[in-house]
């Protein structure tokens, strides 16, 4: 590569990743100016204040928000859980059996994925109303794992086939049953594949916002997406914009830390060693 | 420690394919027995299926007595060395090899114990706390040697355990394996498409061609021997020379010498019109270089020489000829069907290290008569083995390895005695003492 050639790679780099951290700046500096002060036609608060932090976490909003940051939490967590489970099991058979209709699962799997939510959700607040599930939380949960299960399948079965299958037989020859050598050593080798999926299906489920404000009506299942909706201004000529901007800064920090903490056990090549190298 | 028998076995592929095709094959307790063949010939499925993870399609699988073809790998207590060893990368050298130990729930000292025993015959002691992914080749093959070697297995199964080691490496875990066998007294059951391997390792070698055995034998029978072309084709490097040979009166005609059949041969390759003359390199020699008394057993002859190839300890030549059409496409068959290409027929012949014999130019040599095989091009048949010289080499071999496996357990015996009470260092006297 030319020197003038890579000088225009880097200012390339460069400006994609400001359009991609403008809004996300923006949004912090939002979150910083005072309910006047939004419209100073500046970037920068022209008097930062955290008096936006204070309204969500301690102030009116905070009836709303933290209850929501709570159902969040849990929602997302116990559907991501699930959903990496019954995705191990699902991906194990389809990368290592032979058994028929394997095409067919993984098609509708992917038929499922691609199914547009907003045309569901009608019908599901039919169904959840009439069966009580309507407001709660596995309300939620799911229609969270139908939109997370199908790319964990995928991710994950695509991990799986990248295991040797010659350290399984290994196992079953040193004295292991199926389900020991699926224990002690596919998962342990599954490991970062398994991370993968749990970060982009918690991603999936914690950004969700059609199910979040259509299935639920009070605090006791409302997610963090559907409640930033439905902040209000101190007064109705007031916009909550402030509010807003310090909720999305705060529901973005646990995104940033999964990343952070997760990247580490995403160590690509975990199977070195494994076979000859 | 267990005997296997195969009976009749047979594995067909969903496509019909028989990988292995009625296989019948006793494998002796404490044997050391090598399943050889080009690639594709089914030793590897046939060992898969002693092992249990290939399903038998029919026949009988019996280890120690007792019946397998329905128990998982796990019942029927058999260890594996994988081609690429398989080792667990998410886990220390140690527990690697105690991972048997751990799956069968022994006590935590009982395997502290009999890994660091194994670590001392492998001489791993320094790395049991590294993680798989930070050895060498070699140190990988070793690990996965351990895992075999550190429970109580029936019989030790190899699947070309050393095809990913270079050359020299290569050279040593082969004596280390014998040396292990030996020590350990175990049946062994080794695969490899190596000839020198299969050669150097096995008491007996078992030879197959398209899932069917060809000859199952000692190293030199297959060797002096062998029952038809492709075994002897496929043992011996550089491989047998096949010339076609015409029968007049009592002597062969080929394109080189005309070579003297006695009484015994003769009657067996009478009434064929052409036929295969098998020699090995090393039955040739410079004629200038042969001695006085060997000279009557053979004849000499003159032919071109295209290309001379000196190793330092001996040389080999090459001697082009021709051919009737029928045997080239034979011969080009063979040579495709044992992994090699066949460009050109000539022979290749082994001279004396001193020898003067220059590419380029004419030469005189000199063809011992007496070890030539005869062929026939159609069957492949081998018309002039002897079977009763090749079983009296093969009994020679039996009785060889009992006496080795006697001696090196009397070794073996002394020396865990020795180091009972202090292991670690000694692992170093232990190889020396087996040796």
């Amino acid at each position: 590569m030319s020197r003038r050639e890579r000088n225009w790679w880097i200012v390339g780099g460069i400006a994609i990743v400001i359009y991609c951290l403008f809004p996300i700046a923006w949004i912090v500096s939002l979150s910083f100016k005072a309910p006047a002060d939004i419209f100073n036609g500046q970037f920068l608060p022209s008097n930062p204040t955290w008096e936006n932090y204070s309204t969500i976490i301690t102030g009116t909003a905070s009836d709303l928000f933290l209850p929501a940051l709570r159902n969040s939490f849990g929602i997302c967590l116990i559907a991501t859980a699930i959903s990496c489970i019954l995705a191990m099991f699902a991906a194990y058979a389809i990368a290592r059996l032979d058994f028929r209709g394997k095409t067919l699962i993984l098609s509708t799997a992917l038929a499922v994925a691609i199914f547009p939510v907003i045309s569901i959700v009608t019908p599901l607040f039919n169904l959840w109303r009439q069966i009580g599930l309507y407001d709660t939380w596995p309300g939620l949960i799911i229609p969270y794992l139908s939109l997370t299960l199908p790319i964990s399948i995928w991710t994950m079965s695509a991990f799986f086939r990248e295991i040797p299958w010659e350290m399984e037989q290994a196992a079953q020859v040193d004295g292991a049953t199926n389900w020991q050598a699926f224990r002690k050593v596919i998962v342990p080798l599954a490991a970062p594949g398994v991370f993968t999926t749990a970060i982009i299906a918690f991603f999936i489920a914690w950004n969700d916002f059609a199910y979040g404000i259509s299935l639920t009506s009070t605090s006791a299942a409302r997610p963090v997406p559907a409640a930033l909706g439905l902040f209000s201004g101190a007064s109705q000529f007031e916009d909550p914009t402030g509010a807003i901007a310090a909720a999305a800064v705060v529901v973005t920090i646990p995104v940033v830390v999964l990343v952070l903490l997760f990247q580490r056990r995403i160590v690509a090549g975990l199977t070195n060693g494994a076979v000859k190298g | 420690m267990a005997s296997i028998e195969m009976k009749n076995i047979v594995k067909q592929y969903g496509d019909g394919f028989p990988a292995v095709n009625d296989v019948s094959l006793d494998i002796a307790d404490g044997e050391f027995m090598i399943l050889v063949g080009p690639s594709g010939c089914g030793k590897s499925t046939l060992l898969r299926m002693i092992v249990g993870l290939e399903d038998i399609t029919s026949g009988d699988m019996v280890i120690g007595g007792k019946r397998v073809n329905d128990l998982a790998p796990r019942d029927r207590n058999l260890s594996m060395v994988f081609q690429n060893y398989a080792l667990y990368p998410h886990m220390t050298v140690y527990e690697n090899i105690a991972f048997p130990l751990r799956l069968s729930k022994t006590p935590d000292d009982e395997v502290r114990r009999r890994v660091t025993e194994a670590a001392d015959v492998l001489e791993l002691n320094e790395h049991l706390e590294r993680k798989p992914a930070n050895l060498s080749g070699g140190q990988r093959q070793r690990v996965a040697m351990g895992r075999a070697i550190v429970r109580q297995a029936e019989a030790f199964l190899f699947d070309e355990p050393l095809s990913n080691l270079d050359a020299k490496l290569r050279g040593q875990m082969r004596t280390e394996i014998s040396r292990l066998q030996r020590r350990l007294g175990i049946t062994t059951v080794y695969v490899t498409h190596d000839q020198t391997e299969a050669m150097t390792l096995g008491d007996r070698v078992c030879v197959l061609r398209k899932g069917k055995i060809q000859q199952v034998a000692s190293p030199r029978e297959l060797y002096e021997q062998p029952v038809n072309l492709f075994v002897a084709g496929f043992i011996g490097s550089p491989p047998m020379n096949f010339l076609p040979a015409t029968l007049e009166g009592d002597k062969l005609r080929t394109p080189f010498a005309e070579i003297t059949l006695d009484e015994k041969r003769l009657a067996a390759v009478q009434g064929r019109e052409l036929l295969l003359v098998g020699i090995r390199p090393e039955y040739f020699e410079d004629a200038t270089l042969v001695d006085e008394a060997k000279r009557p057993h053979g004849s000499t002859f003159r032919a071109p020489v295209d290309v001379t190839e000196w190793l330092g300890d001996s040389q080999y030549a090459y001697i082009p000829y021709e051919a009737p059409d029928s045997i080239r496409t034979e011969l080009r068959d063979l040579a495709k069907e044992l992994d090699s290409e066949e460009l050109r027929t000539q022979a290749i012949v082994s001279i004396d290290a001193t020898s003067r014999i220059r590419e380029g130019r004419e030469a005189e040599f000199w063809l011992d008569a007496r070890k030539v095989h005869v062929f026939d091009p159609e069957s492949g048949e081998n018309l002039t083995r002897d079977a009763e010289a090749g079983a009296r080499l093969t009994q020679m071999a039996v009785e060889d390895r009992e006496e080795q496996v006697q001696q090196a357990q009397r070794e073996g015996q002394t020396i865990s005695g020795e180091s009972g009470g202090s292991p670690g260092p000694s692992g170093g006297a232990h190889r020396a003492g087996a040796a």
